[in-house]
């Protein structure tokens, strides 16, 4: 049958069986494969996207429930938070293998979105949900941090 | 073009590149020759293109190690390459980019910068030879009028020309015989903090992992696997879940039953309603405690002698004081991030794969030999790796021939993916190990013997690794860490009993290093208790002369504060291994939150030798300490009826961010040849932490993951 979403900006129409996780319609029918397959259980965080804004993990949401909502993939992701993300993401040298790295920063970007000075605590709370085998923990959270001064103009490295 | 062997042995070669660049290539020393009826392939370390742009082909697999940024910086080097028009793609399969030490084309053993650094830096000089040798033709001077800096030759009279310029010109040119390398001295991209090459396609996704990897009218496979390690298919009930739509086949394949769908939640829908009934083979009895039972009680019998120095019977019998005490480690899964998947296109004449391979000798002639292909008419790809450890380097080449079993009913291109279930109960496991470890001392505390005997599998025994890693039925992997004891004891005994146990086994992230640095460091720590001396003085003492281990012993020490006060709940314990000829000592502060430990700081030195890019050290350090303490305080695989227990991250979880130490490290300066960082960073975790966690309540911690129940009073 066939659903309405917006991905990314723009309105597509998909015909998949509805209890499709949203996840595999995003990497198989939509081919966009920044969202990534880590556990299929919503305990890694791979699969983050957002959906009406909020980080959802997209390996157990059917796309049912996506349906008439606006969904964005790290493909289609915006603003300042992410150009802030990306930046601090790279001067950090935050990825090792960088599976998960893309759910990581989909996290990380509603977290900025939310909280323009996030705490350690603040941090912990949000990015906890995402996994990373090669603990590239300790660079995310300077990144994060390094985002959130890239957002108040500042640039300045911590 | 079919060179001669005797020339592609030898000789640096050179062919014209595609679009006119000039490509290098270079015959390594031990590099097996192609297999039998094997045309000529493409060798080549460097493109230089006519727009300047340097592509550094990369033999290894990337894993988040950081080695297409590093094994670039080494060509680039001596290249003089402008480091913003550097590049990187990953090899093809092909002899010449064999491992100079091991013959085939694998990442493993944190030998990547270690075995690369002189061919690659060979590669470039040659390289950088033949362009200055092309301008100089061009200007009619002399190569000794000629230097090089950054991209480009530049002559006498103020004339230059960029790399890419020549790149046509220096295709003409012949190789030459050899070349010097640079002065360390002289290294203006060595050892500096340069930007990773990968990195910004993994910040916007952009980056290619093979479960990425999507072809026309590809379909995609789930297996259902036995629930006992060599179990068996009796029959197969497939209707339900051909009645699912999107489900194409159902096919019974040597690993199990695969499910082949247009997608992958029709394929796990279809394998959900799988009606299979197992033979469930010889290990539908295995359980844990059993094998623990078992392995404790071998433990205590006499095992294959693995070192002897002295007489450990007699220090023993002469001794003030005996110390004894067994250890434990279980199973461990790598649970890399990215679950494993292969992707094939099988066609009649050909095949081609793409897969995250650690192994890509070895999964290449696995899938030739699984698909009945000549291995020439089998082209593997290797991708971005989301999570290697050891898990991507299979002698079995497991997951390829499932993929390439399932393909040829496919009859389309396919792609396997298992999940994450499939990843924690399908094999492979880094062994359980049980250690019975004692020493004697004399009256004044003196330590005058050591002897260690260790239980465990061999993962190396039946493969084609076995005449060259097991000497005199001694598995060099199951006692590394431990035969090299280094500490100053006169009477040493190291013995092993090497079990068989129907649990497929596999290296996992520094091997053996991960069991025996654990129990080494942690009974050297129980000695220094026993006899009151400071853990830090102990060794210090016992490693008197080694001093590279001395210099990562005494750098973390002081950096760590050891010694100075901490507030009240806190306690500081250190530990200092060498395995993969890299030198890591750790200093962990810990304290108790509601009974569970808690590691708030790590402080960390590491002696690799030269360093090439000390960002990347740093990283895969700091990697290694989460890596160590999600083993240490939660990972374990154990077994029930024959069963793996564990399903997914809620019961084998791995470290959080919150959970995460603050770290600092420090890298002790050595201008002795590279070695490698991604794996020596583990072994040293794991006991730093429980020596802390001692020093903190008095209770030794002997089996891993931390229980609880272990630290209480």
């Amino acid at each position: 049958m066939a659903l309405d979403l917006e991905v990314n900006g723009k309105r597509v129409s998909v015909d998949v069986d509805p209890a499709t996780p949203l996840l595999w319609v995003i990497r198989e029918t939509l081919e966009l494969p920044g969202t990534k397959f880590g556990c299929g259980a919503a305990q890694c965080g791979a699969c983050t996207v957002h959906v009406d804004g909020r980080a959802v993990r997209s390996c157990v949401l059917p796309v049912s429930s996506a349906a008439g909502k606006r969904v964005t993939t790290i493909e289609g992701l915006s603003g300042a938070p992410k150009e802030a993300l990306t930046q601090a993401w790279i001067e950090e040298e935050v990825p090792q293998c960088g599976y998960c790295q893309t759910g990581q920063i989909m996290s990380a970007s509603v977290l900025l979105t939310e909280n323009k000075k996030p705490s350690d605590g603040d941090i912990d709370a949000c990015m906890a949900g995402n996994v990373c085998r090669c603990a590239t923990y300790f660079r995310i959270r300077r990144a994060i941090h390094r985002a959130a001064d890239l957002m108040q103009g500042g640039g300045s490295a911590r | 073009m079919k060179p001669q062997t005797i020339e592609r042995r030898t000789f640096l070669r050179v062919s014209a590149a595609l679009g006119g660049g000039l490509l290098i290539g270079f015959r390594l020393p031990g590099a097996v020759e192609p297999a039998s009826g094997e045309d000529f392939v493409p060798n080549a370390f460097v493109r230089i293109a006519t727009d300047g742009k340097v592509t550094v082909i990369v033999n290894k697999a990337e894993m988040g190690q950081g080695v297409c940024t590093s094994l670039a910086m080494l060509l680039a080097e001596e290249l003089d390459a402008d480091w913003s028009k550097v590049g990187f793609e990953f090899a093809p399969v092909d002899p010449v980019y064999a491992h100079p030490g091991f013959g085939i084309q694998m990442t493993g053993g944190s030998t990547s910068v270690a075995g690369m650094s002189e061919p690659l830096r060979k590669a470039g000089a040659s390289a950088r030879a033949m362009l200055v040798a092309a301008a100089a033709r061009s200007w009619n001077v002399g190569a000794a009028e000629c230097r090089t800096e950054k991209g480009s030759v530049v002559g006498p009279g103020g004339k230059r020309a960029g790399y890419g310029d020549l790149a046509s010109l220096a295709a003409g040119i012949e190789a030459p015989k050899d070349v010097a390398l640079k002065d360390p001295k002289d290294f203006s991209i060595i050892g500096k903090p340069l930007p990773r090459l990968d990195t910004a396609d993994k910040v916007s996704g952009k980056a290619q992992f093979a479960i990425d990897v999507r072809l026309p009218g590809m379909l995609t496979a789930l297996v259902a696997h036995p629930p006992t390690f060599g179990g068996r298919v009796k029959s197969v009930k497939s209707d339900a879940a051909l009645a699912v739509p999107g489900v194409k086949k159902v096919v019974e394949i040597s690993s199990g039953v695969a499910v082949i769908a247009t997608g992958f939640f029709p394929a796990k829908r279809g394998r959900d309603l799988l009606e299979i009934e197992w033979d469930l083979g010889p290990n539908a009895k295995l359980a844990t405690d059993e094998l623990r039972a078992e392995a404790k009680r071998l433990a205590a019998t006499p095992g294959l002698v693995a070192r002897k120095d002295g007489d450990v019977a007699a220090a023993a019998g002469s001794a003030a004081k005996r110390l004894d005490a067994d250890y434990e480690l279980p199973y461990l899964a790598h649970a890399t991030m990215e679950p494993l998947n292969c992707v094939v296109d099988l066609r009649a004449d050909r095949c081609e794969i793409w897969a995250g391979s650690q192994f890509q000798t070895v999964d290449h002639a696995a899938a030739a030999r699984t698909a009945g292909l000549d291995p020439k008419l089998v082209q593997l790809h290797t991708t971005f790796l989301g999570g290697g450890f050891g898990r991507r380097a299979n002698p079995a080449s497991d997951y390829i021939v499932e993929a390439v079993e399932i393909a040829k009913a496919a009859g389309a291109p396919l792609k396997l993916v298992w999940t994450r279930t499939d990843d924690l109960r399908a094999g492979y496991y880094r062994p359980m190990w049980h250690s019975r470890i004692g020493a004697s001392l004399d009256a004044a505390g003196a330590v005058t013997s050591w002897n260690h005997t260790i239980v465990g599998q061999s993962f190396i025994a039946g493969t084609p690794f076995e005449p060259f890693i097991i000497k005199d039925g001694i598995d060099g992997t199951s006692v590394e860490g431990a035969v090299d004891l280094p500490y100053a004891i006169p009477n040493v005994q190291v013995e092993l009993h090497t079990t068989k146990i129907g649990v497929p086994t596999l290296w996992w992230r520094s091997v053996g290093h991960s069991h025996t640095a654990f129990v080494v460091e942690s009974f050297l720590d129980e000695i220094a208790h026993a006899t009151g001396a400071d853990p830090l003085a102990l060794r210090r003492k016992l490693l008197a002369g080694k001093t590279r281990l001395l210099g990562v012993l005494e750098r973390a020490a002081k950096e760590a504060g050891w010694g100075s006060p901490l507030p009240a709940g806190r306690a500081r314990g250190l530990a200092v291994h060498e395995s993969f000829n890299s030198y890591v000592a750790h200093v962990a502060e810990v304290s108790l939150a509601n009974g569970r430990p808690r590691v708030h700081r790590v402080t960390t030195a590491v002696d690799c030798g030269r360093v090439v890019n000390p960002d990347t050290v740093k990283a895969q350090l700091e990697g290694a300490v989460g890596f160590g303490l999600t083993a240490a305080l939660y990972s374990q695989i154990t077994l029930k009826d024959g069963r793996v227990e564990q399903s997914n991250f809620h019961d084998y979880p791995m470290l959080r961010i919150h959970e995460m130490p603050s770290l600092a490290v420090h890298i002790v300066e050595s201008s002795e040849p590279s070695t490698g960082v991604g794996e020596p960073g583990v072994p040293p975790v794991a006991p730093a932490v429980c020596n802390a966690l001692f020093e903190l309540t008095k209770k030794r911690i002997r089996r891993l993951p931390i229980r609880t129940e272990d630290l209480k009073a």
